[in-house]
């Protein structure tokens, strides 16, 4: 059978293709569609053709075999260390055969290449520091979600998720006017305290411009409220954008490279139009590996950056403690056992396992903090990281692959968890409402907002 | 027979090895994209070396990096085989003689001693390899008749060699065995699995590169492979 109505090949280009496939409730009729999906054999190998080039075939093709990427992976020994969850075995047999068979594959088999891509990976890249080759297999299956994608074979949540990014510019349906709006009532909630608070918008030349999650904006704008306190207090100056503030990629998950470029020209775009010092996004890991690290390749600079310098939340945290304008009351510092979530996004993917720990020696009372094992570069996965939380479809393995860090988190004995990413954030609190474990878990921001000093000047006169 | 063998075949399996692992090279770096790979490998070319010796460098020291130190038993044969694979064939001192009649070059040479170690060291190397494939799961499933020729191929110029060399049986029939196993390791390199020979440099370098430029090099922390 040809493309469905709702599963097809083409990607969402307006509201009302948007909006069909939301009122597809868990999208049953999305997945039955998919499987009477042809596959356009001779544009998949086409595309292959085009951008599968020697890193990629040179990996495929020298891999020895030694599975000693099997430990690396924290789906394959939470299931049991069975052998089909292999990296190397999962990449082969789909990524693999696919470039075998010169793209001849059947319906039966992308529907298994979709299993894997999705609910048996969740690209957190630790197996290419396994690999005795150096051969990532997360790069691997990002780029064989881009195929799956391109044919119509993804999960549809992800589909819906892209299509946000095309239609909104951001992974929710939130407008430019809804963005503002809740700047402005985030102030006003809030100014009685601290007067003088405000969330400057499209302000020119500002030392910072802060982006968001749209999720902040639409389910917790009280982390934006908590962000616009710490920088009134750290005294910055600061600005949001009216456009292009959206710093997430549900696309990346998708495996939808035009998206993708897409949503980041338009945050290079807010760049470019204010000329802030630097960009300083939110708590979120993959967002921030959206914007920050791939990109400036989607966007095509051949530097590798972006236009301004980019931080990630934590890193502007640890230079504002580090430089003392944020100071933490040594009395209200976390004293209890506590451990911190390294988010692979910006830990093992940008370099960042030093930053957090030093905000940990400013905000925890010595002797209270117990990391995890593994930890830094070498951290497991949250779980649910790649867009894993997201797809009701493998919630059952999602629940499972949570066991990892569940029993990482068990084995420190520690009842507060920091997690500075929104997927791991999420990840923590479905594995504490599936297991019960007893623990709590936080962002940075609402734990600072509890321990910083107010400077007696921004305080309200009686 | 001798001379078919170390004359006109000696020559080509030379050109075939060294030509082929240099037109891998070549083909490889050639098929780099910097968007693709989404790795701006022109843009930092200090912090991208840096990172790509290092990759490959933690790579070489046994036990040098989290990998090797997870999976000892891996790592002894694994370093058994490689070591003796790589440092046995070049500086044999029969094989430098041979050279230097022949061509009137010839490089170091180690003591014969520390050859024979080396060589039952890659035969050794070679039966845990295997025993390990057959043994654990998550090896066997990965393992194809494919993987079982390259050892073979691998070991038979060890093997043969070893016979000649304690004279057993015939010599001068072992003697060309070992050569002709030798020769066709050469020819078969580039073509086959064997090209890791080059490409695990390139393929280490990349990854290297790939961390030092743009997930996180340049942030200063270093990176603990």
């Amino acid at each position: 059978m040809p493309e469905g109505t709702l599963c097809n090949r083409k990607p969402i280009q307006t509201e009302a293709d948007l909006k069909r496939l939301l009122s597809d409730t868990g999208g049953k009729e999305y997945y039955r569609q998919m499987k009477e999906l042809d596959i356009d054999s001779d544009a998949l190998w086409n595309t292959i053709q085009k951008t599968c080039k020697s890193r990629i075939r040179t990996w495929l093709e020298i891999c020895a075999h030694c599975g000693m990427c099997a430990d690396s992976c924290f789906i394959y020994l939470v299931n049991d260390r069975d052998p089909t969850q292999v990296p190397a075995y999962k990449i082969q047999s789909t990524l693999g055969e696919v470039i075998k068979r010169k793209g001849r594959v059947n319906n039966a088999f992308m529907h298994m290449a979709m299993e894997t891509a999705w609910a048996k990976c969740t690209c957190c890249n630790r197996c290419g520091m396994y690999c005795p080759h150096g051969i990532d297999m997360g790069v691997m299956f990002g780029y064989l979600r881009g195929l799956l994608y391109s044919q119509g074979f993804v999960p549809w949540e992800l589909k819906i998720g892209a299509g946000m990014h095309r239609v909104y510019r951001a992974q929710m349906d939130v407008t430019e006017e809804d963005w503002v709006e809740t700047c402005e009532w985030m102030v006003s909630e809030n100014e009685e305290e601290l007067p003088g608070l405000s969330i400057p918008v499209d302000k020119e030349n500002a030392d910072i411009l802060y982006t968001v999650n749209a999720r902040e904006v639409k389910h917790y704008p009280e982390d934006l409220a908590e962000a616009a306190i710490l920088f009134h207090i750290a005294g910055e100056n600061w600005t949001v954008t009216s456009k292009g503030w959206e710093q997430t990629s549900l696309a990346m998950f998708a495996g939808d490279w035009e998206a993708c470029k897409l949503q980041v020209n338009g945050v290079y775009d807010a760049m470019e139009r204010l000329k802030p010092k630097r960009m300083i996004g939110t708590e979120c890991g993959h967002a921030h590996r959206a914007t920050v690290v791939e990109g400036p390749y989607w966007a095509g600079r051949k530097d590798g950056l972006p236009p301004v310098k980019c931080m990630h939340y934590v890193e502007w945290v640890a230079e504002a403690l580090r430089t003392g304008k944020l100071k933490i009351d040594p009395a209200k510092r976390i004293k209890e056992p506590v451990t911190i979530q390294d988010s692979c996004n910006y830990i093992r993917n940008h370099g960042l396992k030093d930053i957090t720990r030093e905000i940990v020696s400013y905000i925890v009372e010595p002797g209270y903090f117990v990391d995890m094992t593994p930890n830094r570069e070498h951290n497991y996965c949250c779980g649910g990281g790649g867009g894993f939380n997201g797809i009701s479809l493998y919630r059952h393995q999602r629940n499972r692959a949570l066991m990892t860090k569940r029993d990482q988190i068990m084995s420190t004995g520690a009842s507060l968890v920091i997690a500075p990413c929104h997927n791991c954030w999420d990840a923590i609190r479905d594995l504490e409402e599936e297991y019960k474990i007893g623990i709590r878990w936080s962002f940075l921001k609402p734990l600072l907002i509890k321990m910083v000093e107010i400077p007696e000047h921004l305080l309200p006169t009686e | 027979m001798y001379e078919m063998l170390t004359g006109p075949f000696f020559w080509i399996s030379m050109l075939v090895f060294w030509i082929g692992l240099l037109v891998r090279a070549i083909l490889y770096i050639r098929g780099l994209d910097w968007q693709l790979d989404r790795v701006a490998y022109r843009a930092h070319p200090k912090i991208g070396a840096k990172f790509a010796l290092r990759s490959i460098g933690f790579w070489l020291l046994p036990f040098g990096t989290q990998g090797w130190k997870k999976q000892p038993y891996m790592t002894v044969a694994f370093f058994l085989f490689h070591v003796g694979a790589v440092l046995v064939p070049l500086f044999l001192i029969a094989h430098n003689i041979f050279l230097e009649n022949k061509i009137g070059f010839s490089l170091f040479t180690m003591d014969q001693g520390v050859a024979d170690f080396l060589t039952w060291a890659v035969i050794l190397g070679t039966i845990l390899l295997i025993l390990r494939r057959i043994a654990l799961p998550e090896v066997r499933i990965l393992t194809t008749a494919y993987d079982y020729m390259i050892l073979v191929i691998s070991v038979a110029p060890f093997i043969t060699g070893l016979i000649a060399r304690y004279h057993i049986g015939d010599y001068h029939f072992w003697l060309m065995v070992h050569i002709f196993c030798g020769e066709l390791l050469l020819i078969l390199t580039p073509f086959t699995k064997l090209s890791h020979i080059i490409l695990f440099f390139m393929s280490r370098a990349q990854l290297g590169m790939d961390y030092g430029i743009k997930r996180g090099g340049m942030k200063g922390e270093g990176m603990a492979w």
